[in-house]
C-alpha cells in the first residue's frame, strides 16, 4: 500500500487505482487493453487483499455489465478501457444511465478510429464520451491532467456517480496514464467520500425511481429487503415498463435534470492567469500542461494570455466560457484531435470572437510552441 | 390455479398482469415451474434474484416478486456475474431466450459455464426469435422456416446440452414445456446445485415458429414435444434410427464437487488474509 503522506513516483494508471480504493471501490471487471491495462492489473492485485473482487471478463460488454450488476448488489464498482473497448461499452453506458446505476468507467484515450495508435496519446474520444450511447443521454465526464489529479478525480468520479446515481466517465490520455510523476497519497480522513442515498421508509412505500424535488431517488441494493424491478425500457417510478406519454417524458427529463440540477457542484476547472488576460487558451488533460507552458512563454513576450483548464468536460460548462470570454479578444482551443471541444467552445461563447484550434493527432503530445503558433494566428487575425 | 394458489404469493399479479405473452406460448409455463421450484425449496423472496436479457422469454422478471433485473440483449449472464460475486448468498436465476443466450450472448454463456459460477441458467428454447417477429436462431433446425429463412434454414443448429457440457457447466439438463412435472423437478435440482446449472427448456412459439412450420395450434406443438423427445435414461436401448430427429431430455451432467468460481475467489481472499496475519 501507498505510504500516506510520503511523496512517490507513480504512473497515472496506478494513481487511478489508488483513487478508486480511497473512494471505496470494491469491485472491478475489465478486459485488457493498452494503455489502460495497468489499472486492471493493480485492481487484480489489491482488491482481494481488501475483501473486494476482481474479474477479467470475456469482453467489454461483459465487463461493464458485471460492473453494473455489482453496483446493483451494492458495491462501488469500476471498469477501465480504451477506444475500441469504450466503443463496445456504449450500450451499457446507456443502460446504467437509464437504470440510474452508479458506475465509474475509465477511458484512457489512444489514437483512433478503430485500432488506431494503440500505444500513443490522443484526446479523440472527447465527443464520444459526451454522446456515445444511443438516445438522449446526459453525460458526466471528468478529465484530470496530472498524476495527483488522476487520484483526486477518480475519487470525484465515484462521488459524482454515487450522488447522481449515473455512470461517470474518467477521461485520461495515454501520456497521463503512463507518465510517472510525483504523487502524495492524502490521509484517508482528508478525502471526501460520498455514498448513494438509501431508503428509510417501509418496503410498501418504497419507489426506487421516485420523483423527488432534486430528482435523486433512494437506492436500495438487491438483497437488502426492498424488492423492485429494473429495466432499460422506459419505466415508471416503481421501475415497471411504461409507454404512457407523461411517464416517458417525466422519466427522461428526470434523468437529465438530476444532472443539470447539480451541474455547478460537479463543474471542476482551474484558471491560470486569466484575471488580466486578453487571450484565452481552453484545454484539458495533458494538453492543458502544454497550454500552461505556452501561457508562461507568451507572457514573456508580453502577450496577456490565460488558461482555462477544464476538469469537467460534460456537461459542458457553458456558463464558464461565457463568463471568461467577457474581456477576451480571441480563444485558442488546444486538443489532441481534429477539433472536438472547439465546437462546444464556439457554441458556448456568446460573443463573436476569433476561436482557433491548436490540434495534433499523430499520437504525440501537443507542444507549447504549437499552441503559441495558434495564438499568434488568432492575434494576427485580430490585428488585421 | 385459483387466486388462492400459493403461486400468487410470488407474482406481481395486482400490478403487471396480463402478461405480454401470446395465448398458448410456453414461457408462462416455465415461469410457473420456476416459482414452484423456489417455493418448494423455501427460498425467501428477498434472497432470489432473476436476471434476463431481451426477448419474449426475458420479459419474465417483470411478473415475479423477486429482485428483478431486465438487462440488454445477450448480456444477462454478465450482469448476474457481478451480482453473484458481490452478494454470494443470493440465489441468482438467469432467464434467456435461444437467440439471447446462444447468439449475441453465446460468449458470456460459455465463459460463465467455464468459470462454473453458481448461477441457474434457464434457457427458453423456442427455436426462433420471438420478440423481433420470427427470424431463425442458433437452435432453428435445418430445413425449418423463419422470416429470414424463407426457403428453409441451411445453418446447422447448436446442441445446447453438448455445448454446456463442453464449456464446463457442472449441471446440464434438458426438458420441455410438455414435460411440466419433470421440468419442475429439474429446475429445483438446478437451483439447489452449487455451480453453473444450465436447463435447456424446449418451448413453443405457436404464433411464429408454429405458424411458419405447419403446426397451427399450441396443442399440436406440445404433442410434437411429446413425440420428439426421448428420456436420457432409455437412449441406450434405442437404435440410431429411433433417435434420429429426437431431443433427448433429462439430466446429462450433475457434478456438485466441481470447483465453483465464487467459492474459489473467497478462498483466495481468505488465503491473502491469512498471509497478512502471518507476516
Ligand atoms: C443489441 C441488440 N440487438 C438486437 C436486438 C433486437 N432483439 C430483441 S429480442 C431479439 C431476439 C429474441 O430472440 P430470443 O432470444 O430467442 O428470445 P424470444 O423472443 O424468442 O424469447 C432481438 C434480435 C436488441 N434488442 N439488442
Ligand atoms: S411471439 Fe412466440 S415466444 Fe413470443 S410471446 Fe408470442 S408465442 Fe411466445
Ligand atoms: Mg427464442
Amino acid at each position: 500500500m501507498q505510504d500516506k503522506g510520503k511523496p512517490t513516483l507513480i504512473q497515472g494508471n496506478i494513481a487511478c487505482g489508488y483513487g478508486a480504493l480511497a473512494a471505496g471501490c470494491s469491485f472491478f471487471a475489465g478486459y485488457p487493453i493498452t494503455p489502460s491495462t495497468e489499472i486492471a492489473e493493480f485492481m487484480a492485485r489489491e482488491l482481494p487483499k481488501r475483501g473486494g473482487k476482481f474479474i477479467q471478463m470475456e469482453d467489454e460488454m461483459g465487463s461493464l455489465a458485471a460492473v453494473i450488476g455489482a453496483s446493483i448488489a451494492g458495491a462501488k464498482a469500476m471498469t477501465a478501457t480504451s477506444g475500441p473497448g469504450f466503443s463496445l461499452m456504449q450500450e451499457h453506458l446507456g443502460f446504467a444511465y437509464m437504470t440510474e446505476t452508479p458506475v465509474v468507467v475509465v477511458n484512457v484515450m489512444r489514437g483512433g478510429p478503430s485500432t488506431g495508435l494503440p500505444t500513443m496519446t490522443s484526446q479523440s474520444d472527447t465527443l464520444q464520451a459526451g454522446f456515445g450511447p444511443h438516445g438522449d443521454y446526459c453525460a458526466v465526464v471528468f478529465a484530470p491532467s496530472s498524476v495527483q489529479e488522476v487520484f483526486e478525480y477518480t475519487v470525484k468520479a465515484f462521488n459524482a456517480a454515487e450522488f447522481l446515481q449515473t455512470p461517470v466517465v474518467l477521461l485520461m490520455d495515454e501520456t497521463l496514464a503512463h507518465m510517472r510523476e510525483r504523487f502524495v497519497h492524502p490521509p484517508a480522513d482528508s478525502i471526501e467520500v460520498i455514498n448513494r442515498k438509501e431508503p428509510e421508509m417501509p418496503f410498501a412505500w418504497f419507489k426506487r425511481f421516485e420523483m423527488t424535488p432534486d430528482c435523486i431517488s433512494n437506492f436500495s441494493a438487491f438483497g437488502d429487503g426492498y424488492r423492485y424491478h429494473i429495466t432499460g425500457l422506459t419505466h415508471d417510478q416503481m421501475g415497471f415498463p411504461t409507454a404512457v406519454s407523461r411517464e416517458v417524458t417525466d422519466g427522461l427529463e428526470k434523468l437529465r435534470d438530476k444532472i443539470l440540477n447539480h451541474k455547478e457542484r460537479f463543474t471542476y476547472y482551474e484558471k491560470f492567469m486569466t484575471d488580466d488576460a486578453n487571450w484565452l487558451i481552453v484545454a484539458f488533460g495533458t494538453a492543458a500542461r502544454s497550454a500552461k507552458q505556452a501561457v508562461i512563454e507568451a507572457r514573456r513576450h508580453r502577450m496577456k494570455v490565460g488558461l482555462l483548464q477544464l476538469c469537467t468536460i460534460w456537461p459542458f460548462p457553458d456558463e464558464l466560457i461565457a463568463e471568461l470570454s467577457r474581456n477576451i479578444e480571441g480563444i485558442v482551443v488546444a486538443e489532441m484531435n481534429m477539433g472536438q471541444l472547439i465546437r462546444e467552445v464556439k457554441r458556448a461563447c456568446p460573443r463573436k470572437l476569433p476561436i482557433l484550434g491548436a490540434n495534433r493527432y499523430d499520437g504525440v503530445l501537443i507542444t507549447p510552441d504549437e499552441i503559441i503558433h495558434s495564438l499568434k494566428v488568432v492575434h494576427g487575425n485580430k490585428e488585421r | 390455479m385459483g387466486p388462492k394458489s400459493p403461486v400468487y404469493e410470488y407474482l406481481r399479479y395486482k400490478k403487471k398482469f396480463p402478461t405480454v405473452w401470446c395465448p398458448g406460448c410456453g414461457i408462462g409455463t416455465v415461469m410457473g415451474a420456476i416459482i414452484r421450484a423456489v417455493m418448494s425449496l423455501g427460498y425467501e423472496k428477498n434472497d432470489v434474484v432473476m436476471v434476463s436479457g431481451i426477448g419474449c422469454s426475458s420479459r419474465m422478471p417483470v411478473y415475479v416478486d423477486f429482485n428483478t433485473l431486465h438487462t440488454t440483449h445477450g448480456r444477462a449472464i454478465a450482469f448476474a456475474t457481478g451480482i453473484k460475486l458481490v452478494k454470494p448468498h443470493l440465489k441468482v436465476i438467469v432467464v434467456t431466450g435461444d437467440g439471447d443466450g446462444l447468439a449475441i450472448g453465446g460468449n458470456h454463456f460459455i465463459h460463465a459455464a467455464r468459470r462454473n459460477i453458481d448461477l441457474t441458467h434457464i434457457l427458453i428454447n423456442n427455436s426462433i426469435y420471438g420478440m423481433t417477429g420470427g427470424q431463425y436462431s442458433p437452435t432453428t433446425p435445418v430445413g425449418a422456416f423463419a422470416y429470414t429463412a424463407p426457403y428453409g434454414n441451411i445453418e446447422p443448429d447448436f446442441d445446447v446440452v453438448k455445448l454446456g457440457i463442453a464449456a464446463g457447466a457442472s449441471f446440464v439438463a434438458r426438458t420441455t414445456v410438455y414435460h411440466v412435472v419433470q421440468m419442475g423437478k429439474i429446475i429445483e435440482k438446478a437451483l439447489k446445485h452449487k455451480g453453473y446449472s444450465l436447463v435447456d427448456v424446449i418451448s413453443q412459439c405457436p404464433v411464429l415458429y408454429g405458424r411458419l412450420n405447419k403446426m397451427k395450434s399450441p396443442v399440436e406443438m406440445l404433442r410434437w414435444q411429446k413425440e420428439h423427445t426421448v428420456d436420457v435414461r432409455v437412449t441406450a436401448k434405442r437404435s440410431p434410427e429411433e433417435l434420429k430427429g429426437k431431443y433427448i431430455v433429462g439430466i446429462f451432467k450433475d457434478e456438485p464437487d466441481m470447483p465453483e468460481y465464487v467459492t474459489e475467489y473467497q478462498k483466495l481472499i481468505d488465503s491473502l488474509k491469512e498471509g497478512a496475519t502471518k507476516r
